[in-house]
């Protein structure tokens, strides 16, 4: 950071009051505390950080701050005054805007109608439109932010980086319906962005800066302290830190982030000696492109688990799920156990021995009305079955086996697996990748995402039995801690790319920080 | 659209291409008027009936009721929703307007008011449909089906037994008399689709009607309410398929109870086929149009051709599925759910 900057935000000036004000905000899901009293300033013509890993609480504020969630207490200031924000209009009213990570636009409207949605005014008259007004109207908006996009254009049809803007636009408009200047919140706008999108991004937010306060959401950390005035710190639904972006350094702000704790040991390997690995890995992964990773090499040893580390955006997830056919690949060779893998489905991946765990469990896991055995046994169907038949005894047998070796707790094998807490749903998953006794590769999307402390350490363990049965398993981790301590080997990548290997031998794990260096 | 070799030469793999901004008509909208063109020339290179002038009148003509259906059951799809009530909400406005105007069965003669007092009668029932699903949250499904049966119901009550037939001059004259060489039907037909297109490009309810199948939450995170323009889109349907009901009356001279048979499921096939998607948000009312003439083109072409009656259902339904896998190829390789 340049001195004059330092200058200029060291000694603020006599605080003035605050565009938004936040004190001790609580919001309670079953099992988990997302918010434990958070509190925020957000000064008048300031550019607030919000930065936190997964799971601090970041998007829950967010929500809070634009009445999508309702807190289970605390109170949310604005201009001084408290407010109780009933919905995203409601906050619209008092000033607050927010750009959502998952863009709120319209995909078969024009970018004009999308930017004046809900609040046409003089675009439509009596129900009929006036595009000519319409389209003058998106364009003031547009306008503010400098931004050249054609205001008739179908939303689809502009890039990803062209629809922030519109958004922005579109966020903008609350000053139509509040006097002051507004506070915008954007979440995450960089993670899908090429440098260049970025540079202009980061230009609208200074300019943004002149008439209205902005909350910037982002992993990234050299992100938040290039445009950033300050940056609030959160870690486990609680407001850790409030730093001058000027001279703070991004390794002292991960310190915050991440805790005193660099290294969590409660989930290391106890297993003191392993077999020495083969010398052929079971799954080497050549070259391997798609349309968001690029020439990534990969090699996983039979009882090896091999972490893969990466911010937003990285293409991990992508990776993962084109190992399981479930994503188109452009280019590059994959072997397991020496044979070529022909990545054309997810049902050639599992007759191969993949198993897969993806990360939304509800909606991609299992099939929520149907019982706990019906699940289990959902992928391989001949374990089951005697002849061409399902054999009732045959499957009862085998999934009270599972049911009682994972120790999951359900009243019955015939109960809907929707009834069941999140960790045992999260077991029958597993266990469906079991059952057939012959699953070689298991590919784990966030396997611990939404499960509370007890659960977590349950599937840990269940992922380290199943590594010493010699299966090779890739982790995406929830958190780095969790990678480091369930990995034996961490594959970091960003921008799509592998950019380091890191080994992470029990008794000689790298921190957080090691890694991060290589993430961002 | 066109890419420049450029372009191409320029795009990574890790960035998916920049898709140019566009304001016209793609090129897959215009795969259905395409294959219209395709299938006409095919059949009026084989057959000489089929090109005549006589011909293509009886196409237009046949195709009118059909048309005005689908205008209205556009923008149910267009929100993503579907309605399978038209052929009960066309038995009840073609039993009312028998019975409304100069008939055999009463001294009514209302005439022009009529046929206004049937199609209000249908956008009633329209109506209906829409609050059972906003109010009710009855999936448009099951709301329109039961619409349905009550349309029928109310036509049965009205028929009474004894078919009423019509005497009134102009409603007669809609079907028999001609202008410019089309029948008055074709040119009502020609009418709604304009209107229908104008309501859809230019009127707040055909646009929210579009958005709501795009991304109805996002509607909601902006601050419509979306509820009164569902209900509006199934009453402003129920209108269509209300002076559907009349125009069959108009042809055959009578209101029948079945005025409306078989015209849910040809309006539906018509829109998609014109390439309005059953999950909403895409089409329109120019799409569906040409889709009803796709298939009216179709079924003449094949009895002009001299295909057996007995084939030609099938052959219809085999087209008619092709012509929706081709414009579903784009998404076919994503890992997908269909139902």
């Amino acid at each position: 950071m340049s001195i004059d900057v330092e200058e200029k935000f060291v000694t603020p000036p006599p605080a003035p009051v605050p565009a938004l004000e936040v004190r001790g905000l609580v919001k309670h899901y079953p099992g988990v505390k997302a918010l434990d009293g958070v509190d925020l300033v957000v000064r008048p013509h300031e550019v607030l950080g919000l930065a936190g890993e997964n799971g601090a609480g970041k998007s829950t504020l967010l929500k809070a701050l634009v009445g999508l969630v309702k807190p289970d207490a605390g109170e949310i200031y604005v201009r001084g005054e408290r407010v109780r924000l009933r919905s995203v209009v409601n906050a619209a009213e008092h000033g607050i805007g927010m750009v959502f990570q998952e863009q709120s636009l319209v995909p078969n409207l024009t970018a004009a109608e999308n930017i004046v949605l809900g609040s046409e005014g003089a675009g439509v008259r009596g129900g009929i439109y006036r595009w000519d007004r319409m389209r003058r109207l998106a364009q003031e908006q547009l306008d503010k932010i400098g931004s050249h996009i054609d205001p008739l254009a179908r939303t689809d049809s502009l890039s990803f980086a062209d629809r922030q803007m519109v958004e922005i636009a579109k966020v903008l408009r609350i000053e139509q319906r509040s006097q002051h200047p507004p506070v915008i919140i954007l979440d995450e706008p960089t993670s899908v962005l090429e440098a260049k999108e970025i540079e202009t991004l980061f230009a609208q937010v200074r300019r943004l800066r002149e008439f209205a306060s902005v909350i910037f959401v982002s992993h990234r950390l050299d992100e938040v302290l290039d445009v950033c005035d300050r940056v609030t710190v959160l870690r486990s639904g609680r407001s850790v830190g409030e730093v001058p972006t000027a001279g703070a350094a991004p390794a002292e702000l991960h310190r915050m982030m991440i805790g005193s704790t660099g290294s969590d040991d409660h989930y290391h390997d106890n297993v003191a000696t392993r077999a020495e690995t083969p010398a052929r890995p079971r799954l080497v992964v050549r070259g391997l492109s798609g349309r968001t990773f690029r020439d990534v090499d990969l090699d996983v040893h039979a009882g090896e688990i091999v972490g893969i580390v990466g911010v937003h955006g990285s293409g991990r997830e992508d990776v993962c799920r084109a190992l399981f056919g479930a994503e188109p690949t452009t280019a590059g060779e994959v072997t397991l156990d020496g044979a070529v893998l022909q990545l054309s489905g997810t049902r050639a991946a599992c007759a191969a021995g993949i198993g897969y765990v993806p990360a939304e469990r509800k909606i991609e896991g299992m099939v929520g009305p149907m019982s706990v055995a019906e699940n289990m046994t959902l992928t391989r169907q001949r374990a089951r079955c005697s002849g061409p038949l399902v054999s009732p005894r045959k499957q009862a047998s085998l999934v009270d086996s599972w049911i009682s070796r994972l120790s999951i707790r359900t009243p019955h094998r015939g109960t809907p697996i929707q009834r069941l807490s999140g960790g045992n749903q999260q077991k029958v998953v597993l266990a469906r990748w079991l059952v057939s006794g012959d699953v070689r590769l298991l590919l784990l999307d966030h396997p611990t995402r939404g499960l509370d402390i007890g659960a977590r350490s349950e599937v840990y363990r269940l992922m380290r039995e199943l590594a010493n049965s010699g299966v090779a398993t890739v982790l995406l981790a929830d958190s780095l801690e969790e990678a480091i301590g369930m990995s034996d080997r961490i594959v970091v990548m960003s921008d799509g790319r592998v950019t380091a290997e890191v080994g992470c031998p029990s008794g000689a794990k790298p921190t957080p920080l090691d890694l991060v260096k290589e993430m961002v | 659209m066109l890419t420049s070799p450029a372009e191409d030469t320029e795009a990574t793999v890790v960035v998916p291409a920049r898709p140019r901004p566009r304001r016209g008509v793609s090129f897959r909208d215009a795969g259905p008027p395409v294959a219209l063109i395709v299938i006409f020339a095919i059949f009026a290179a084989l057959s000489p009936q089929f090109r005549s002038v006589a011909n293509v009148q009886n196409i237009l003509d046949a195709a009118a009721v059909l048309a005005v259906v689908a205008c209205g059951i556009t923008f149910v799809l267009m929100m993503g929703s579907i309605d399978l009530s038209s052929a009960g909400v066309m038995g009840a406005s073609a039993l009312a307007v028998a019975l409304l105007v100069e008939n055999n069965r009463n001294g009514n003669d209302l005439g022009l008011l009529g046929i206004a007092l049937a199609i209000l009668l249908a956008a009633g029932l329209g109506a209906l449909s829409g609050l059972a699903l906003v109010m009710l949250k009855v999936p448009s499904f099951m709301a329109t089906l039961g619409v349905s049966a009550v349309g029928l119901g109310l036509a049965t009550l009205m028929f009474d037994g004894v078919q009423p037939n019509i005497s009134d001059a102009m409603l007669e004259g809609w079907a028999t008399g001609r202008f410019l060489g089309f029948s008055g039907l074709a040119w009502i037909a020609l009418g709604c689709v304009l209107l229908g297109w104008l309501i859809q490009r230019y009127t707040r309810l055909g646009r929210y009607a579009y958005a709501i199948g795009g991304a109805e939450e996002v509607l909601a995170l902006s601050g419509v309410k979306v509820a009164p323009f569902k209900v509006a889109v199934f009453t402003l349907a129920g209108a269509f398929y209300g002076l559907g009901g009349v125009m069959v009356t108009s042809q055959l001279g009578a209101g029948l109870v079945q005025a409306g048979k078989g015209y849910d499921f040809a309006a539906i096939t018509a829109a998609v086929v014109g390439g309005t998607l059953l999950t909403g948000g895409r089409g329109g009312v120019l799409h569906s149009a040409v889709g009803v003439l796709l298939i009216t083109v179709l079924t003449n072409g094949l009895v002009q051709i001299g295909v057996s009656p007995y084939w030609q259902g099938g052959v219809q339904g085999l087209i008619v599925v092709a012509a929706v896998a081709a414009a579903v190829i784009p998404q076919r390789r994503r890992n997908q759910v269909v139902k």
